[in-house]
């Protein structure tokens, strides 16, 4: 593979002149990316203004919050959520953050943006689907927010909708009728924007590297957004049929995961023959790879950024692509272990245990590759790199608390508990987000021409990092004493001691949502305000920083690179005196 | 600034492990014959994992605070040996952890979940239903009723949907709202959910185990302590979730019999 030089196709279409071509349907997958990352910014303030709530009422049940009563009279009257508003709104924090913030930002967003110009084509495969995957991604979002304004509000089940609870229609409680249809077609057409997404980078990856672009030489962002896509392919392409037929038992009066016999308001439900374990083999099944869906982009945006800012090469590419394809291959074995205590033939927990553990070892290779990739180096520790660093604590956090949960004995017991909230905020929302805001300060400059704010990035930093400690790691002592999540209130005699506990974790969560106040502050400011970006200002190699910033409408201005170098190319004595090369650089036996 | 990183991270960690260390917060004593194992099995995971934790996240600040170092003249240096000492020592430092850890766990797991109950057993079937669990003993002629979801009625207090007029083996079930079990007998519970999932979570027996509509589960246990003990649901079910709960009392033989006889009475 490493004579690839697949000429460049000629870009399939020309730049657009007016407003509606040019930034809302837009064919450019540099638009397409902007627009992804726009939802994601607004789904995110959403879903952290819901954590708030949710947060404040755990802590402090009697508050009054005159604002919450305007916006859904039933749900908080007297501006005290009520338990069935409270789990509305847990619902669509989480789909909300799953779907349309881990799911669209690290992915969607920077690889549409940066996938085609890291291997130096002019645009995606198909910029038609790549248009329509995201305003289906938009028309699922809309349909997401309905559910706010239907008569008894979002539904009450939960992100992961077990079945019969999601399934049986408002027998079963509030917000389960038309809220809950609204949630499952939303995931649907979720799910069919990103499939079409998820086809047009593994096509573009294959097909559009440009001349010397071997596989080995793509940065490892963009190998990261391949091996997601193909993730992507197979887990959405499950979870599409598994919310048809949830659908269809809504609506259609099929049984797919409803059996005989169920009463809900004292009726007997007219269903017989399903099985709510079905819903919850396909959704995890779905569910585990999503985690994965999440995580490996920022993984690969940390690799590409961490030896920008420490000056020398990444160490072990290619034990890094390794554990990439290995996790992508592993994630589709251990879908169980979310199941261990659900009722499933408990032979299989430990059929599921083993894989989930040998999971770790290329997690581990990867924590131990960036960690090592730091020793030694000169490093400019600007924000992006601040991230970098804080994403492999947090990751190592996060990643630790695996092993807990990987064994169906002490799941068991920590089943359910805030260990587990505690576990999947580390290693799948913040690390996560880490990524994110690493790549949004490396690339700003890129997307918009304009560097962002040192300061604000700086502040931004140091005070999410502390604040993340401060919310999640006392989550894991409290499942330690077995706090069960999804409650909206402590009302039992072990739980109520556990409430000075949760007051500092809402206060800390308040503080860390208002850090990102300077987040946001930072993006508007330097959007208009912040000084004009050079071609290439953090003196890194990957194609992206060989064009204009932003770049033009086709990457390149009509020329075609010609990739002679791996991205990997620091702390070298170049011609130039610089210590990198650019991968376009003319190759030295040229 | 990569030395700041370096001290904030250092004290974040201590901290952190400080609070598992003291156990500040901690589960509360077992009080069951399999809970001791799980409890071996977390003690073990915990020193394990806190050594990798230590290490990940100390190595990680040391590095932070050399790659700041801003001597004229410093060398970059790369990390000696390359990558290949570090993807061996994962594999193999991760690879024994998982070994022992699936050696010793798989026998916790086995003896709740894969170990059938002893035939002396006290049966008792769990019924759970938004927002409350129920229990059914089966009464003098240790022959419990049939179940017709139909012939459910709250109202009436007919919360497992007997047929007492045609069934003779269900006139003498007991039907309480406490799960009451007599100490150091083993128990054996079929669990069966009326409406939409729900779970069974005791945090001093150390098990966890969902209904699920439509099957009928067993879980058994043995109580080795008296005392009177949280049931709660810790499976999403509705509005009332977080207010789903019942106690589970463990009593002496003696005083089980007779809170028996003043059910049967009833």
């Amino acid at each position: 593979m490493h004579e690839v030089s697949s000429n460049p196709v000629a870009h399939q279409h020309s730049a657009p002149t007016g407003f509606i071509r040019k930034y809302v349907f837009s064919l450019d997958h540099k638009v397409i990316g902007k627009q992804y990352y726009g939802l994601a910014l607004v789904s995110v303030f959403v879903g952290m203004v819901l954590s708030w709530l949710l947060r404040v009422h755990l802590a402090y049940p009697n508050w009054h919050i005159p604002l919450l009563e305007k916006v859904s009279k039933v749900g908080a009257p007297g501006g005290v959520m009520t338990p069935e508003y409270y789990l509305s709104l847990l619902t669509m924090h989480g789909t909300l953050m799953v779907f349309f913030v881990l799911t669209n930002a690290p992915f969607a967003a920077f690889g549409n943006f940066f996938l085609p110009i890291q291997i130096g084509a002019e645009d995606m495969s198909f910029p038609r689907f790549n248009m329509m995957s995201f305003w289906t991604t938009f028309l699922a979002f809309l349909v997401m927010m309905a559910s706010f304004f239907v008569a008894d509000g979002p539904p009450i089940s939960g992100w992961t909708a077990y079945a019969p609870l999601s399934a049986v229609g408002g027998d079963a409680g509030p917000g389960l009728a038309l809220g809950q249809t609204l949630w499952a077609i939303s995931i649907a057409i979720f799910c069919v924007g990103s499939l079409l997404g998820a086809l047009n980078f593994i096509s573009t990856t294959l097909d559009l590297r440009t001349k010397g672009m071997s596989l080995i030489r793509m940065p490892y962002s963009t190998w990261a957004w391949f091996v997601t896509s193909v993730i992507a392919l197979l887990a959405f392409a499950v979870l599409l049929p598994a919310c048809i037929l949830l659908i269809l038992d809504r609506v259609a009066g099929t049984s797919f995961f409803i059996p005989a016999g169920l009463i809900l308001s004292d009726k007997l439900q007219p269903h017989s023959g399903g099985s709510p374990l079905l819903w919850q083999h396909l959704f995890w099944f779905f569910g585990h790879p999503e985690v994965y869906i999440a995580i490996l982009p920022s993984i690969g945006i940390i690799s590409t950024i961490l030896p920008v800012f420490t000056r020398k090469p990444f160490l072990g590419p290619r034990a890094l692509i390794g554990s990439m394809i290995a996790i992508g291959f592993l994630s589709y074995m251990v879908w169980g272990h979310h199941m261990f205590v659900s009722g499933m033939n408990p032979f299989s927990a430990d059929i599921f245990s083993v894989p989930t553990l040998i999971i770790t070892i290329p997690a581990t290779i990867m924590t131990l590759l960036l960690t090592a990739s730091i020793y030694g180096g000169k490093m400019r520790f600007d924000t992006p790199a601040l991230f970098c660093l804080g994403f492999i604590s947090v990751f190592i956090s996060g990643g630790i608390s695996g092993f807990y949960l990987a064994q169906p004995s002490l799941d068991s017991y920590l089943h359910a508990t805030y260990f587990v909230v505690a576990h999947f905020h580390f290693v799948m929302a913040v690390a996560s987000l880490f990524g994110v805001f690493a790549g949004t300060y490396f690339w700003f400059p890129k997307m918009f021409g304009r560097m962002m704010n040192e300061k604000m990035g700086k502040w931004h930093f140091w005070l999410t990092f502390l604040g993340v400690y401060c919310v999640f790691m006392p989550m894991h002592y409290l499942g330690l004493v077995g706090n069960v999540r999804r409650y909206s209130a402590f009302v039992d005699d072990y739980l109520a001691p556990l409430i000075p506990v949760h007051r500092f974790i809402t206060i800390a969560a308040l503080l860390t949502g208002a850090a990102q106040l300077i987040f946001f502050w930072n993006l508007a400011w330097s959007r208009f305000k912040g000084p004009l970006a050079p071609e290439n200002p953090w003196e890194a190699t990957s194609l992206e920083w060989s064009t204009t910033s932003p770049p033009p409408f086709d990457n390149f201005g009509a020329r075609h690179p010609v990739v002679s170098h791996s991205p990997n190319e620091y702390g070298v004595e170049a011609a130039d005196g610089t210590d990198y090369v650019m991968q376009t650089a003319p190759s030295k036996s040229a | 600034m990569g030395r700041v990183f370096a001290v904030v991270l250092t004290l974040i960690t201590l901290v952190s492990v400080a609070f598992f260390v003291m156990h500040t917060w901690w589960l509360p004593p077992d009080i069951s014959t399999t809970g001791p194992a799980i409890d071996r099995q977390l003690e073990e995971t915990l020193i394990g994992t806190g050594v990798l934790f230590l290490a990940g996240q100390l190595i990680l600040a040391f590095f932070a605070w050399g790659a700041s170092d801003k001597t004229p003249g410093r060398k970059m240096k790369m990390f000696p040996g390359g990558p290949t000492p570090l993807v061996t020592a994962a594999i193999v430092v991760v690879g024994i952890e998982i070994f022992t850890l699936t050696f010793v766990g798989s026998k916790a797991w086995g003896a709740i979940y894969l170990t059938p109950a002893d035939a002396g057993a006290l049966r008792i079937d769990v019924q759970a239903e938004q927002f409350a669990f129920y229990f059914r003993y089966a009464g003098p002629d240790a022959k419990f009723g049939a179940v017709h979801p139909e012939k459910i009625d709250d109202g009436s207090g007919n919360y497992f949907g007997l047929d007492p007029a045609n069934d003779v083996d269900a006139r003498d079930d007991i039907v309480a709202a406490s799960l009451v079990v007599p100490v150091n007998r083993q128990v054996a519970l079929t669990l069966h959910s009326k409406d939409v999932g729900h779970s069974f979570y005791v945090r001093e027996l150390r098990v966890q185990q969902d209904f699920v509509p439509g099957l009928d589960i067993p879980l058994h246990f043995t109580a080795t302590q008296t005392g009177k003990y949280e049931i709660v649901c810790t499976q999403l079910c509705g509005l009332g979730h977080y207010n789903m709960k019942a106690y589970l009392e463990v009593m002496s033989e003696e005083d089980y019999e007779q809170w028996l006889k003043t059910q049967a009475g009833q």
